[in-house]
């Protein structure tokens, strides 16, 4: 055993433990058991792909990386690597010696925001506060005023990461100066966009930035009561949350008269309850309110009629996670970074048909190739690039010839898509878009709170159109009123929800026109995906007669004799492709063929 | 110590009912706007929420029933059946539908006899669609009481089904005596 103790790290945020992260945590546990080695738990680091993560900390500082780390793996780790000093290079994904190209993932990233995500230790308070953490607060606090506190907000350009981008001072100060003297202090962490998941990873990761962000925000609105309204999915982000809002409590840093200052605090979680609309600010404040989360009317906005009736400011946990760091280090340093609009960094939740997925950090302006290419590292498929689709049911998808686009609010906008709070799917030839828009539209008409008529009736024929495109019986007039609709439910709806709910249909009508024409006019489907448009079938040269493919098929609809080829009965097939999984001689292929319809 | 609370409120839940919905109203009683966090310790307790634990929550805190009534048809969380023993959660985020999620709810309805939504003839499973479970890199994901499973194929599906099977039998057959929280 060397003299100086190696650290050992592994990654325990929910992607980690879903990949096995706990077992090998536990195996390790065991097996350094009466060694000096430092065991150490930390949140997600980003590289979700190659899950569970455990990284190795030589004495001398050097980090390895070892990557799809399974309990079988441990005894080896800790034989050759620990006790003999030497890496196990197979296992090893960055760090000397390292043989793959993992390390362009974070090459290409620059990270303020999840600088601690996958390092520090998310429950404990010391960890934080050693690498700066409760430093931004004290700063505040204790030399500055609230003014100045909004004043440094507004310089370093930060801009609300929910989505909208709306400056972020701006709010603040309207709260501040709005009268009345109770106030609050919301922040947005029910993260309801399928596909996003940065917000738990930071809340997992990093808890005490998000609390400190939200205390200086408090201070600087004059706020004494806070609220984090987090989904009731995220079982382990609350856990931390909790922990992480007790450390702070023993600290000083929350409750009665912090720091020894007038200012005081307290922080309530509540839970959503499970709807997507409580994302909207003021459907928000009505859930936690007690009642059904449903949007009203804007004037009065919450930083003059909030929560209670009272004046609130809400931001998302990005945003606050953002601002222990531009209180620290300072707005002149924060808005170097971005583009003349868009400051600071964005962080987005890279998933889909990437070769690497997982949580990144980029400064705003970074184009979509970069993200997809550089660090996603293209397609895992192999098949071509086709899309990236940001935002979730509120955005739109960006088709691979517009991959230079920079990633920034305004940017966005202009192509039809938005930033959203950072869901960034990637699609490739496999992935048919009129599937993708109903897919959406399936979502935000179930998700609808049903008080606008244009949202509620709007949404749902949408879908029932799509629906029939898909199926094959698409009209001829089907894209026009599909249009025509966006247009009304974008007007006659009063939140953020209807507002945007078609923007996936529109978006994809607009670049990817052809496949609608496609599935209405010839009555197939391009991406072989649409299941009333294709056929699973079987190839008799190829097939051995296994009979596999039979047993697994639900509904009987295969046919043959032991070692000779089998066919399917298309009247009874339901199209699952359970078959297609199971032929281990690639057989089975899926067509689609353009039809002449009478 | 939270599990405890949990804990605490099921066993009162056992010997009588009305007492733990009457403790959980005067848990919330100090804090303002209660109606959710009432009604969702009620179902973590109860596994679901009835019409008339609903009554006797509108009797304790003074909140109308209707009120509740809206509450609890309006948020996705929230059940007015029992669910079956095993809870499965089939993500249907956007990277789980690419990545085929509707593949492993059509498998899961397979091997569990259960319609989405629904709980199986045995009261063994139930099966459920959600929005997403934030685990987009390992889709298609599921979670199956608190454990989260990833990268899934309908032949992984088909193993764990059966490995909960195995151990529904094995259970049964050691008698009902010992109980696993205690």
């Amino acid at each position: 055993m060397h003299s100086a103790p190696y650290r050992v790290k592994v990654g325990l945020a929910t992607c980690g433990i879903a990949s096995g992260a706990a077992k090998v945590y536990s195996a390790l546990e065991q097996a350094l058991q009466g060694t000096d080695v430092r065991l150490e738990r930390t949140g997600c680091i980003g590289m979700c792909y190659c899950e569970p993560l455990v990284e190795v900390i030589a004495p001398g500082g050097e980090s390895y990386m070892y990557g799809k780390v399974t309990p079988e793996d441990v005894p080896r780790l800790v034989e050759e690597h620990l006790k003999q000093g030497k890496p196990v290079r197979e296992l090893l994904i960055m760090g000397e010696g390292a043989e793959t190209d993992d390390y362009s993932f974070l090459q290409g990233q620059h990270r303020i925001l999840l600088k601690n995500c996958g390092h520090i230790d998310p429950e404990d308070i010391e960890s934080y506060m050693a690498v700066g953490g409760y430093e931004g607060l004290k700063k505040a606090l204790t030399s500055m005023t609230p003014e100045e506190v909004i004043e440094e907000i507004k310089r370093s350009g930060l801009r609300g990461r929910g989505g909208a981008g709306f400056p972020t001072h701006a709010k603040w100060s309207f709260t501040r100066q709005a009268p009345g003297k109770q106030k609050y202090i919301v922040c947005n962490a029910d993260e309801g966009d399928p596909g996003a998941f940065m917000d738990r990873s930071i809340l997992e990761g990093d808890p005490h930035s998000v609390l400190e962000g939200m205390l200086i925000a408090g201070y600087a609105i004059g706020a004494n009561t806070g609220y984090i309204y987090i989904r009731a999915e995220y079982p382990l982000a609350i856990r931390r949350l909790k922990v992480a809002i007790q450390q702070a409590q023993e600290r000083g840093f929350l409750g009665e008269r912090i720091l020894g200052t007038d200012y005081s605090m307290q922080i309530i979680i509540r839970e959503g309850a499970g709807a997507f609309v409580c994302g909207e600010e003021t459907a928000l404040l009505m859930s936690i309110e007690g009642k059904r989360g449903m949007p009203r009317f804007r004037p009065p906005f919450p930083a003059q009629k909030g929560l209670f009736g009272h004046p609130t400011s809400i931001n998302n946990v990005e945003t606050f996670a953002n601002v222990p760091r531009i209180l620290h280090q300072g707005a002149a340093a924060y808005n170097t970074l971005g583009t003349e609009e868009s400051k600071g960094t964005k962080v987005f939740a890279l998933a889909g048909k990437v070769r690497r997925g997982g949580l990144v950090e980029i400064p705003m302006g970074t184009t979509i190739n970069e993200i997809v290419f550089n660090i996603g590292g293209g397609i895992s498929t192999g098949k071509p690039f086709k899309a990236v689709q940001t935002g979730g049911p509120s955005g739109g998808c960006i088709p691979a010839e517009l991959g230079d686009t920079p990633v920034d609010y305004e940017s966005l906008k202009k192509i039809g898509a938005i930033m959203g709070s950072g869901g960034l799917l990637v699609m490739d030839e496999e992935t048919c878009m009129v599937d993708v828009a109903k897919y959406f539209l399936t979502f935000t008409k179930e998700e609808s709170c049903g008080k606008c008529t244009f949202c509620r009736a709007g949404t749902y024929q949408m879908h029932k159109i799509l629906e029939r495109i898909t199926e094959g019986k698409g009209r001829e007039e089907d894209i026009d009123t599909l249009e025509e609709l966006a247009e009304k439910i974008k007007a006659g709806s009063l939140c953020g929800l209807g507002q945007t709910a078609p923007n996936p249909v529109l978006t994809t009508i607009k670049y990817f026109r052809k496949e609608y024409d496609a599935h209405v006019k010839e009555k197939y489907c391009p991406a072989k995906k649409c299941k009333a448009l294709i056929e699973y079938r079987i190839d008799p040269e190829v097939c051995t007669g296994c009979t596999l493919c039979a047993r697994q098929c639900p509904a009987g609809a295969i046919s043959g004799e032991k070692k000779e080829a089998h066919e399917i009965d298309q009247s009874t097939c339901i199209r699952c492709g359970l078959c297609i999984n199971s032929c281990k001689y690639q057989a089975i292929t899926v067509i689609s063929e353009p039809r002449v319809t009478a | 110590m939270e599990t405890n609370i949990k804990t605490d409120l099921k066993n009162l839940a056992a010997e009588n009912p009305v007492f733990a919905i009457k403790e959980i109203v005067r848990r919330h009683s100090m804090q303002r706007g209660a109606a959710i966090p009432i009604l969702q310790d009620i179902q973590n307790t109860f596994g679901y929420v009835s019409k008339e634990m609903m009554q006797r929550a509108a009797e304790f805190s003074g909140i109308p029933v209707g009120e509740l009534y809206s509450i609890v048809t309006f948020y996705a969380q929230f059940r007015l059946e029992p669910i079956g023993k095993n809870l499965i959660q089939v993500c249907h985020g956007t990277a789980c539908h690419l990545a085929g999620a509707e593949k492993i709810t059509e498998s899961l309805q397979f091997e569990t006899k259960a319609q989405a939504g629904g709980t199986s003839p045995d009261g063994l499973f139930t099966v459920e669609k959600v929005a997403c479970l934030g685990c987009c890199s390992l889709a298609p994901v599921m979670t199956l009481n608190e454990e989260t499973h990833g990268r899934l194929t309908p032949d992984k599906v088909k193993k764990i089904i059966k490995e909960k099977r195995r151990q529904a039998e094995e259970e049964k057959s050691a008698g009902k005596g010992a109980s696993q929280d205690a």
